[in-house]
Order: C-alpha cells, then sequence, then structure tokens
C-alpha cells in the first residue's frame, strides 16, 4: 500500500513541518471538538471542514480569496514605527499595501499613557489627516492593570486576590475601571478635536473583565455624543477572564463571556466594528488552530448585526506566534475566515 | 504579514474603493454586503468593480475621489487627500470629521 504524501505546513509557532492530509483532519476536528465543548457552540460541518482542509492541504506557497470577495482591511497597529515618522508610516501603508483604513498609534499603546502626551498625539492625527484619503484612526489599549500598584494609584488586585482579600480586589479593580473610562474619553474627545475617523479599543479584556466593561462604559458614551464616530473594540482572547468575577453590563454578568456574547456586548454599547481574538496555541498546527478559532467565532459572525473584523496576526486567528509570520499561513488563515465565516474585514 | 493580508484578500484601499466600503463600516455600522451595495449603488458599478483597481480609477477621477500618485502617474491637477474627502463626504452621504472642522477652521 502506497505511503500517504506528506504536505509542508506550519506550527503554531511557526516552524515548517510535513503532515498527510489524513493527520490535517483528525488537527482540524480535534481543533473544533475542543472548541465546541469549550464554549458550548456547535462544532463546524463537515462540508466546513472539508473547506478548511483544501486550504489547508496545499502545498502552494500562497493563497487568496476569489475575486469580488475580498474584505476591510482594518490594520490596527499600522506600520513598523521604523519607516520614516509615524505619518509617513500610515502613508506607505495606503500607497504600497493598500490597507482600507490606517491607524495612528505611539508605541507605549495605552490609553493612560497617552493622556499625558495627547495635543502632540492629536497634532499627528491632524497632520495625518491632512496628508491621506484613507480613514485614519486612533488606537491604544484600554490595559487596567496600568491603574494598579506600583504603576497605577489603586491597590493591586493580583496581589490581594492571593491574599483572599477579594472585596478589596474588588473595589479597587470598580476604581480603576471608572478612571479608566474617564482617560478613554479624554483621549478620544481630543482625537476628535484633531480630525480622527475613529477610536480603537485594542486588546480589550485584557485585564478581565473590568477591562472589557470600561471599553464598554467609554465606547457607550463616546457614541452618544459622536454618533458618527467609528468606534472598534478589539477583545484580547477569546474567553473574558473573571478577575472581579460580579461585573455586569446592561444587566448582563461580562466574566466567562466567548465571543457570542462579546459581540452582542460591543453592539449594544454602540461600536462600530467588533474583532473577536483567539488565541494560538503554539504546539498544535495551525490546521488545529484555524479549526478552533473558526468553531468559537463562528456563533458571533451569524449574529452580529456590525462589521466583525477578526484579529488574524502574528499569535492570534490561525496566524503563527513569531516575529515574521510566513505569507504562506497568513494567507490560509486570511482566506478561512473569509470563506468559512464570510467575515467583514481584519 | 500585512502585505500578505492584503494580497490575500484586501479591497485595496484607496487604489480601490476599500477606503470608501470602510468608511460606510465606521460610520453606519454597515455589514460588508450592505457597506459594499451602498458604495457601489453611489458609484453606479457593481460590488466586484470595488476591489478592482482598473476600474475605480476611472470611477474616481470622474467623482473627484483621489487616487494614489506613483511614478507612472501623478495628477496635480486632480484632487487629493483633504480636496478628495469633501467629494467623498458628498458622494457617501456621510460627515468625515476632519473636513468639517477644515470648513469651520477655514471659514468656509
Amino acid at each position: 500500500m502506497p505511503l500517504e504524501p506528506k504536505i509542508p505546513t506550519r506550527m503554531g509557532d511557526g516552524s515548517l513541518v510535513e503532515m498527510t492530509r489524513s493527520e490535517m483532519r483528525a488537527d482540524l476536528e480535534a481543533g473544533t471538538q475542543l472548541a465546541a465543548k469549550k464554549a458550548k457552540v456547535p462544532e463546524l460541518t463537515p462540508d466546513e471542514l472539508d473547506h478548511l482542509l483544501d486550504i489547508y492541504a496545499s502545498p502552494a506557497r500562497f493563497t487568496a480569496v476569489d475575486i469580488g470577495d475580498e474584505v476591510v482591511l482594518s490594520n490596527d497597529g499600522t506600520g513598523t514605527k521604523h519607516i520614516g515618522n509615524r505619518v509617513q508610516d500610515l502613508q506607505s501603508f495606503e500607497a504600497l499595501l493598500g490597507v482600507d483604513m490606517v491607524e495612528l498609534w505611539q508605541i507605549d499603546y495605552s490609553y493612560k499613557a497617552v493622556k499625558t502626551n495627547v495635543a502632540h498625539e492629536g497634532q499627528s492625527m491632524k497632520i495625518a489627516q491632512a496628508l491621506l484619503t484613507n480613514p485614519v484612526q486612533y488606537g491604544a489599549m484600554p490595559d487596567l492593570g496600568r491603574y494598579s500598584a506600583p504603576d497605577g494609584p489603586y491597590p493591586n488586585w493580583s496581589e490581594l486576590l492571593p491574599l483572599g482579600k477579594i472585596d478589596e480586589a474588588r473595589r479597587s479593580q470598580e476604581a480603576a475601571a471608572a478612571a479608566l473610562v474617564h482617560d478613554i474619553e479624554f483621549v478620544a474627545d481630543a482625537m476628535v478635536e484633531a480630525g480622527t475617523d475613529g477610536i480603537d479599543l485594542d486588546t480589550t479584556g485584557a485585564a478581565g473583565d473590568a477591562d472589557f466593561l470600561a471599553g464598554l462604559r467609554a465606547c457607550r458614551r463616546l457614541r452618544e455624543k459622536y454618533p458618527w464616530l467609528g468606534i472598534e473594540i478589539g477583545m484580547a482572547s477569546e474567553f473574558v477572564l473573571g478577575m472581579h468575577g460580579q461585573l455586569t453590563f446592561d444587566g448582563e454578568r461580562l466574566a466567562g463571556m466567548w465571543p457570542k456574547d462579546q459581540v452582542r456586548m460591543v453592539q449594544q454599547a454602540g461600536a462600530s466594528i467588533y474583532g473577536p481574538a483567539v488565541n494560538i496555541n503554539t504546539g498544535k498546527s495551525t490546521a488545529w488552530n484555524i479549526a478552533r478559532a473558526i468553531t468559537f467565532i463562528k456563533p458571533a459572525a451569524e449574529i452580529s448585526e456590525i462589521p466583525v473584523h477578526v484579529n488574524v496576526g502574528m499569535g492570534v486567528g490561525g496566524v503563527p506566534t513569531c516575529v515574521y509570520p510566513p505569507a504562506d499561513a497568513t494567507s490560509r488563515a486570511s482566506k478561512a475566515f473569509v470563506e468559512i465565516l464570510k467575515i467583514d474585514g481584519y | 504579514m500585512e502585505g500578505a493580508h492584503s494580497q490575500a484578500s484586501g479591497m485595496g484601499g484607496m487604489r480601490a474603493a476599500g477606503d470608501l466600503v470602510a468608511r460606510m463600516q465606521m460610520t453606519r455600522r454597515m455589514r460588508l454586503k450592505e457597506a459594499k451595495e451602498y458604495v457601489a449603488g453611489k458609484l453606479g458599478c457593481t460590488t466586484r468593480d470595488l476591489s478592482d483597481p482598473v476600474a475605480m480609477e476611472e470611477l474616481r477621477l470622474e467623482h473627484g475621489l483621489g487616487t494614489l500618485a506613483n511614478t507612472s502617474t501623478t495628477r496635480p491637477d486632480e484632487p487629493g487627500m483633504m480636496e478628495a474627502k469633501f467629494n467623498i463626504a458628498e458622494l457617501l452621504d456621510v460627515p468625515i470629521n476632519c473636513i468639517e472642522r477644515f470648513r469651520r477652521r477655514a471659514r468656509l
């Protein structure tokens, strides 16, 4: 009996390995089964797994969607930070890469850090608006951890929790979240005055449910003030950690939310774009990772009334965790999300 | 990585009409299908044309929506950047923040 041929493919850390078509099929099935069990959502259908297998079990160096099926690239964290100045970075992405939106940001990617430098950031936004035709949004992380000691003014809940000081840890997170909402609003107001087209709350929920709550509350306040403003809420991971555990938004508990519930909160808060994120398991194949990621996000993409821009890069959304993601792996993830989930962008 | 995404599935930004579709997602919260249909309706083209840089060059020039200046083609007497965004706001019937502020500050 002839041996099944091996096909080059990637692991979640980006390393090039060889697998048979049967091994890839087994990984796709294992990835979707695990995600379905964890998030209590349906597994991908046999047809969807076949489609993913066709995308991943190809030795081609590159793959792409069909002509006419292209999606919007919102491109958070635009630029390399090493091509001229930051506005030239945005121009190069507009002109050379053909992205659809660009994002001005600073290297200390946190609203708390931007606040101290907001006038200069606003001036850069004004210059960017004068030099680009593409929509230009401003982005940073909510980054609630910055508000805890020793970096911030509030007692560190990660130190309080192991001591059993649950109430103190919760009160501290609540106070920090209120300060964070104020800072996001402060920076957003300044960027609106400078001409921004949108605000991106990137990697929301990185510090857990209080971080997510602050992002949602800030979004709602901005939507009330600026009905036309683009507001993107991109998530930190597939699951909202319950660092507080009791916080709610519109009466719903945030801790433990998966994408299908995250998207409803983001929508209710008034955001324009929801960005789900599913982190990579570096020890598994990209086939395993893409099946897992799509399974988590599919119920959200099906019910969403706003655009869904999946985070697909460097450690999330089926793109390996490495500094220089290979085009073969990136393009396969790109095609898989568009063709299986019918997403609206990246 | 951004280059791979752009080639694999991107609309091409202002090389085609990706910037226009993005504006409808941002300002009107439209999902992709609705946003593409809206922009195509305003331009009088098909949704497939929106990702086609050849079809869109002609339409962008016709509507004054801005084109990229490159080595082979520069059009200094055509609208660019801020000028183009005045026309984009009018065509799509959406407010563009920097244009509203430009009008106010320049007392137009």
